[in-house]
């Protein structure tokens, strides 16, 4: 039912419906300009990887096919190290060759013992990068650290850190470093300690400053007012926080072994590129295993320390 | 206020003992957390033989390698023949360039009756381009163009030759090459060697603390700390000399614009006379830049968007599935228990097979390059969106949705209106963080063989040499992340406010 709109009426209506107009411009630009962006994405990474999307997709499932191994108790086998029925010397069948044995006939099976290479460096550079990270990070919160060039310097040091890639972290170790897990736990250490800096530093910004007060007012030294002001109120935090980097640690340091860092990470690269059906089944499954049960245990215990609030997206 | 006096105290504390002294645990809790954190110190140095690593490995060889990061070497070679003729080289690939006048070096020359034949690698001759070899003989290959004289009968002719080279390393040192002595000074110190044409070195005197003689009579090595360093040997001087920054960053010693200054550069540009008469001066700029063989800087920069492509298109269409997966997944959305958890079991599935296995998979299938690496950050975050999203739809307040419902509205609708707007801010900034982190992974990806900058970087790094080449795409990287960063967390916070992140 129509009725005769008034002058002022009217004139609100016309600019109701000019801005409505540029906003849906504004959507249809914004949206365009996203597709335009993902063609031409698509286009530009098709056009600079080595096989063509579409060439290859009809090859996806010949490779698949090729990890389905001769007989399924091969899998089994090959995590644990047994002797294989086919065994015709080539690298393909030798599981027994990687043995780590600990006695005589009592031995750690080659993928268990490179799985707990690769947790161990996980857990060793989340130590590490947590201890100079909690140094750090009292440095960088402005409410411990009211000198803002110190501030400053730690702040930039871990973004910088963090930023910085760890294939170069790695590779500049493997360059100096004989071969073996090292540059592995620099490259992920040194990113932890970024990483855990910033998010330390925050907590502790965060934290409530009664008892910081307190200690100040009893003439309590830098040292003691973190120790007994800020350390009880932010540990539950820190440690959950550690969890989480670990979980995170144990995907970078399996990728950084991939790349030749040693572990686990190597070996699935090298059966993967030379189509170990066996064997990378048993490893993908090793892995999947571990990186449950790490992500499982430390959910747990993160909701032990802190409750719910541990399963906020951390940022 | 009661006021206790100290007796009265201890007889509280006599009575009440459990309130008030602190319990076993809490007192040994500390000692104990840290002797366990000693203990898994000691063991990893056992486990990983961190010591015996340590102690093995070159760490000469790690500052060697960290300073070329920012630095670049010009290193001539002064050699002095049998019959006392010197000359100086560079090696081929030299920054220096083709026609080395570098203010830094003095040669004084004199003319020499030599006989060619005897020594054929004598008319390699001084290829550091002075007076009589600047024309077309001296071409970009001098060590190359030597041989030509050799076999023919022993002829004897007048040649220029080097009588004496100076080379100065900082403003106190320089090295001073004449056919009879090679003297450096560093300060007040000078060694002086004797050139004897012959494999034994001997320095007169005691050689001072920042020269270093390995073994009796081997190569005198001296140090001229940042400025280089050069090696001494019976008739030869090796030389480093070291230089802040870059070298030929933007035209390599190969470009017609090699070794003009940005004035030249600019004037050649805007109307100078064409230096290749195929195409303008412009393009033949661009196209030195952008193909210069040291720095490569268009394979580097088709690399780097290589990476961020990955990122984007991987992270966008992890998003883009996750949404819908998302909506099945939720408890309080789709009230049918086996559709939910197949698919929260799905996205767990997902995320747990982790982006390494993936990218394998998929550089295997695909063949190394940005469609390998976004495909496994597509598989991984469609499990890590997933499992976020949900969780957020499963948060949400109900009572928009019954109000959308209870006024008969069809379903679509009441997601559009009654859930949408509630978690769309939310699963945007994940996306977006998603996004700015994923172009971190995208490097390591790359390196394990899905393309991008992140392999390159590696394959550069292998050979241990291209160290300034490295730096430029870790710097290009670095800048990559602060920019993303930056415009994530701008997006996000005008999205859902300040306290988002």
């Amino acid at each position: 039912m129509p009725t005769q709109l008034s002058d002022r009426t009217a004139q609100i209506e016309r600019h109701w419906q000019q801005l409505a107009r540029q906003r849906r411009i504004a959507t249809a630009l914004g949206l365009g300009g996203l597709l335009l962006a993902v063609a031409l994405s698509l286009w530009f990474a098709n056009e600079t990887n080595s096989g063509k999307f579409f060439d290859r997709l009809p090859y996806f499932f010949d490779f698949a096919k090729d990890l389905v191994p001769r007989d399924w108790l091969e899998v089994p086998r090959a995590l644990f190290d047994l002797k294989s029925p086919y065994d015709d010397g080539s690298m393909k069948y030798n599981y027994p060759d990687g043995r780590h044995y600990l006695s005589s006939d009592l031995y750690v099976p080659e993928y268990f013992d490179q799985m707990a290479i690769t947790l161990n460096i996980a857990l060793l550079s989340t130590v590490l990068g947590a201890m100079f990270g909690l140094v750090l990070s009292f440095l960088a919160a402005s409410n411990m650290m009211p000198n803002p060039i110190v501030r400053g310097a730690a702040r930039r040091f871990m973004e910088v850190v963090r930023a910085f890639p760890d294939v170069v972290i790695a590779g500049f170790f493997l360059s100096f470093l004989s071969v073996g897990p090292m540059p592995a736990i620099a490259a992920v250490s040194i990113h932890t300690i970024g990483a855990l800096g910033k998010l330390f530093y925050e907590v502790v910004e965060n934290a409530d400053m009664k008892p910081d007060e307190g200690l100040k007012a009893v003439g309590g030294s830098w040292i003691e007012r973190v120790r007994f002001a800020f350390l009880p109120q932010v540990l539950p935090n820190f440690a959950s926080y550690f969890l989480l980097r670990l979980e995170i640690n144990v995907r970078i340091s399996t990728i950084i072994g991939a790349v030749g860092g040693g572990g686990i990470g190597e070996l699935l690269r090298l059966s993967i590129s030379q189509g170990h059906g066996a064997k990378t089944i048993a490893i993908v499954s090793l892995l999947f295993a571990t990186i449950i049960a790490v992500d499982q245990f430390s959910a747990w215990l993160r909701r032990r320390l802190v409750g719910e609030q541990a399963f906020v997206p951390a940022t | 206020m009661i006021a206790l006096s100290p007796a009265e105290v201890d007889a509280l504390v006599a009575r009440h003992p459990h309130v008030v002294r602190p319990r076993r645990w809490v007192v040994w809790r500390l000692p104990l957390f840290l002797g366990c954190l000693i203990a898994y110190l000691m063991f990893s140095w056992w486990y990983f033989a961190i010591g015996q690593v340590l102690a093995t490995s070159n760490w000469q060889l790690a500052g060697g390698y960290l300073i070329q990061w920012v630095t670049y070497e010009n290193r001539p070679t002064v050699t002095i023949d049998a019959d006392g003729a010197m000359h100086v080289d560079f090696p081929r690939f030299d920054p220096i360039g083709p026609n080395p006048k570098p203010a830094w070096m003095t040669l004084d020359r004199v003319q020499m009756q030599r006989h060619v034949a005897q020594a054929p690698a004598v008319t390699t001759a001084a290829p550091a381009g002075n007076g009589f070899m600047t024309g077309g003989f001296m071409a970009p290959e001098p060590s190359v163009a030597a041989t030509p004289a050799a076999p023919t009968a022993p002829t004897s002719r007048l040649e220029e030759v080097v009588s004496r080279a100076e080379i100065r390393m900082t403003s106190d040192s320089t090295i001073t090459v004449t056919p009879e002595t090679i003297t450096v000074t560093r300060g007040a110190e000078r060694i002086e060697v004797p050139v004897t044409h012959a494999d034994l070195v001997r320095a007169l005197g005691a050689l001072p603390a920042w020269a270093e003689q390995k073994r009796v009579e081997d190569r005198i090595m001296v140090s001229f700390g940042f400025a280089g360093w050069a090696a001494i040997d019976g008739h030869s001087v090796v030389v480093h000399k070291r230089f802040l920054g870059w070298a030929n960053f933007l035209f390599d010693t190969d470009s017609a614009f090699f070794g003009k200054s940005a004035g030249e550069v600019i004037s050649l540009i805007a109307g100078g006379e064409r230096l290749d008469p195929s195409q303008s001066n412009l393009s033949l700029a661009i196209n030195d830049i952008l193909y210069n063989p040291s720095w490569q800087h268009l394979d580097v920069w088709t690399k780097l968007l290589e990476t961020i492509v990955m990122a984007f298109i991987g992270t966008l269409f992890a998003a883009l599935l996750a949404f819908p997966l998302s909506f099945i997944a939720a408890r309080n959305i789709t009230a049918n228990r086996p559709a939910n958890q197949i698919t929260k079991r799905f996205f767990d599935f997902q995320r747990s097979v982790d982006m390494l296995i993936w990218a394998l998979f998929f550089t295997r299938a695909f063949g190394p390059g940005p469609i390998s690496g976004m495909a496994a950050i597509f598989f991984t975050d469609t499990g890590s969106l997933g499992k976020l999203f949900s969780e957020a739809l499963e948060n949400i307040d109900s009572k928009p949705r019954e109000g959308v419902t209870s006024v008969g509205a069809a379903p679509v609708a009441v997601h559009r209106f009654g859930v949408l707007p509630q978690v769309l801010p939310v699963f945007v900034s994940q996306t977006l963080y998603f996004w700015e982190s994923n172009t971190r992974s995208a490097t390591i990806i790359g390196a394990m063989g899905a393309g991008g900058i992140g392999l390159k970087l590696w394959e550069s790094m292998r050979t241990h040499t291209n160290w300034p080449n490295i730096f430029y795409m870790v710097l290009l990287i670095i800048g990559t992340v602060f920019i993303f960063d930056t415009i994530s967390n701008a997006l996000r916070s005008r999205l859902i406010g300040r306290q988002a992140h």
